[in-house]
């Protein structure tokens, strides 16, 4: 038994717009093993997003398939599904209706199992978990900052423990301090709970910082899905000009100040 | 890999009783109803206040935060005096423990709250009042611009909402104003026939539908249809930044987002209303001939005799005034909406019932001023 959490098989996406197609995954593999915490790098255009919306079933791929810890993708979204994959969205995408707390405890009180004090303290280690204290339980999502909305969304990503956690761009539009605390409470969530991550991201620093693994995206399949030293020594036009700028040359002095293993 | 259900084995050893922990402590295991109510019970079936008990978690298959949460409680909330436990659920269970999930203070009832709530609605009532004032105030300023600068006219946002609002709302109102037409002649002929007096069908048709009806209709149908959609536009541009935006580029709201509405609406209200009570007549023509045997000859031939051209002047001046008071209330609600999407329904909602009633008040008024007038 291989201990995949998942498995990409011959994946094949085609956008049809009028009578124009336009390929963006051609017979793609890609295998995301338990522990890992697997970055998608790809210029703009490369279906990073795509692939990540076909990985939640949000999405149907025109030919192959993805296996999401050993189902197809198109079953997750059923009941229960937060118990499988947790997945934080760019915005955040909090309910603005509902406080920090109900937001947090959603996913667990829509079973309609559990007692609600039981899921409103679990919803409160939670909230602490991801750095907020309880003071924020009764804000609305519109009272809070950009740093607070992706903490508030992790936790909700987080509160049935899946193990599986997906991120599209997990620090995009924070600044360097909140971006860099929210990857120190990436990887210290990571370590705890033993979960396996794939995310999107064009932020070098949150890369290196949190990367077990790259895949990067090219010529509509994966050029390469290995460790972060083997991916920047890979020579490929793409590679050379997205690591080994002048951006990339700062970052990478990250790589090899902590080398981050699980 | 399959896990079994999280359940507790108890086993009575000469130092005392061991509860040992058994299965997978996670949310997916949990939250399955038969599990949990299993689970419950047995819970309940121990003894929480017995402290002889040890426990022993080790033959615990999976712990996740919800397990330990749910563990933590059933020992009040403190170690158990016996316990043989690993590092690694230790130190979710420390976790668990180490964060307060102190309740939250609910607010208190208050015998003041009622009357507290009275004033906050009177107050917010001022204050819908002040601004539409002030929107109205805006609007004036912002037409006498308009006619000292007619090149800097918002034309084509005009000529939008003139078909938004007007064209492409002539299908609905005619088949509405047709339908209302039939059933009132249905009706009237009915009672008609009892006295003999047939032919005053067209009077009473003619002066109901011109003068009140096919007005009302018109604006309640445009007030529901257009009056949400004006709010709902203008309030999702508030939430999406847009409205900011604009005024950070100088470009005032009044000038560019409710005055070519308010005056769209304002030339296609008149419009829709003389085509709805159009197709209401016809629709009340055509009735009175399949009931009463009254021609559409005759029904046409005796319609200016039995309606003053005072009312026509009269129905016109009220659809201009509806079509203004719908636009700029969908406006005000509009430029109320606070960023976020429960907001912006509350907002259509109270825009859509405040136009329909505004429209009928105004109505009411108009019956009063004018009751001299054409009749």
């Amino acid at each position: 038994m291989t201990d995949a959490v998942v498995e990409i098989k011959k994946l094949w996406t085609v956008f049809k717009n009028g009578d124009k197609e336009s390929i963006v995954h051609k017979d793609l593999d890609m295998t995301v093993e338990r522990g890992e915490v697997l970055s998608l790098v790809g210029g703009s255009g490369t279906g990073k997003t795509v692939l990540l919306r076909q990985i939640l079933g949000l999405e149907k791929p025109t030919k192959g398939e993805i296996t999401v810890l050993g189902r197809p993708a198109e079953e997750l979204g059923k009941r229960g599904a937060a118990t499988r994959v947790g997945m934080l969205f760019q915005q955040g995408a909090l309910f603005s209706a509902f406080t920090v707390l109900e937001n947090i405890a959603f996913p667990l009180r829509e079973l309609k199992v559990l007692p609600p004090d039981l899921i409103r303290e679990a919803a409160m280690v939670k909230l602490q978990m991801v750095g907020l204290g309880p003071e924020a339980a009764d804000k609305m999502p519109s009272d809070l900052s950009g740093g607070m909305i992706k903490r508030v969304a992790l936790a909700r990503a987080l509160i049935m423990d899946p193990p599986l956690l997906l991120l599209d761009e997990p620090t995009a539009g924070l600044d360097p301090e909140s971006s860099d605390s929210f990857c120190l409470l990436l990887r210290a969530l990571h370590r705890d709970m033993g979960l396996t991550v794939v995310m999107v991201t064009h932020d070098l620093d949150t890369l290196f910082e949190l990367s077990t693994r790259i895949a990067v995206l090219a010529e509509q399949k994966v050029i390469i899905n290995d460790a972060p030293k083997e991916v920047v020594a890979f020579p490929h036009p793409f590679i050379h000009e997205f690591f080994l700028g002048e951006r990339g040359q700062r970052a990478m002095e990250l790589l090899r100040e902590y080398p981050f293993t699980v | 890999m399959t896990t079994s259900a999280p359940r507790i084995e108890q086993q009575d050893t000469p130092q005392g009783r061991t509860l040992m922990v058994q299965g997978a402590w996670t949310a997916a295991d949990l939250t399955a109803r038969p599990v949990w109510d299993a689970l419950t019970a047995q819970l309940k079936g121990l003894d929480k206040g017995k402290s002889d008990s040890s426990w022993n978690v080790t033959g615990i298959e999976k712990l996740d935060y919800l397990g330990a949460q749910l563990l933590w409680n059933q020992w009040g909330r403190e170690w158990p005096a016996n316990i043989e436990i690993e590092d690694a659920q230790r130190a979710v269970l420390e976790t668990v423990a180490r964060f307060p999930v102190t309740e939250i203070k609910k607010k208190k009832a208050d015998w003041r709250a009622p009357v507290v709530a009275l004033g906050e609605r009177l107050f917010s009532f001022a204050d819908h009042i002040k601004s539409l004032v002030r929107l109205i105030g805006q609007l004036l300023l912002d037409i006498v611009r308009l006619i000292r600068h007619p090149g800097e006219a918002p034309l084509r946002d005009f000529s939008g909402h003139l078909y938004h609002i007007g064209a492409t709302a002539l299908p609905i109102t005619a088949l509405v104003g047709f339908l209302i037409g039939v059933v009132l002649a249905y009706l009237i002929s009915q009672q008609l026939r009892q006295f003999g007096a047939d032919a005053f069908i067209v009077n009473i048709l003619g002066i109901s539908l011109i003068r009140e009806l096919g007005p009302v209709l018109a604006a309640i149908l445009i007030a529901g249809r257009s009056g949400s959609a004006i709010t709902a536009q203008i309030g999702v541009m508030r939430v999406t930044e847009e409205l900011d935006a604009m005024r950070v580029m100088g470009i005032a709201k009044g000038f560019r987002l409710v005055m070519p509405r308010a005056l769209a609406l304002a030339i296609a209200m008149p419009l829709i209303s003389v085509w709805t009570t159009i197709a209401a007549l016809v629709g009340g023509m055509l009735a009175a001939w399949v009931a009463m045997d009254i021609t559409p000859s005759y029904f046409i031939n005796s319609l200016p005799a039995a309606v003053d051209l005072a009312n026509l002047t009269l129905a016109t001046s009220k659809s201009v005034v509806f079509g203004l008071l719908i636009a700029l209330i969908g406006c005000h609600y509009g430029l109320r909406v606070k960023p976020n999407t429960e907001s912006l329904g509350q907002g259509t909602t109270a825009s859509v019932v405040t136009s329909i009633t505004v429209v009928i008040l105004v109505d009411a008024l108009f019956a009063v001023l004018f009751k001299n007038i054409g009749v």
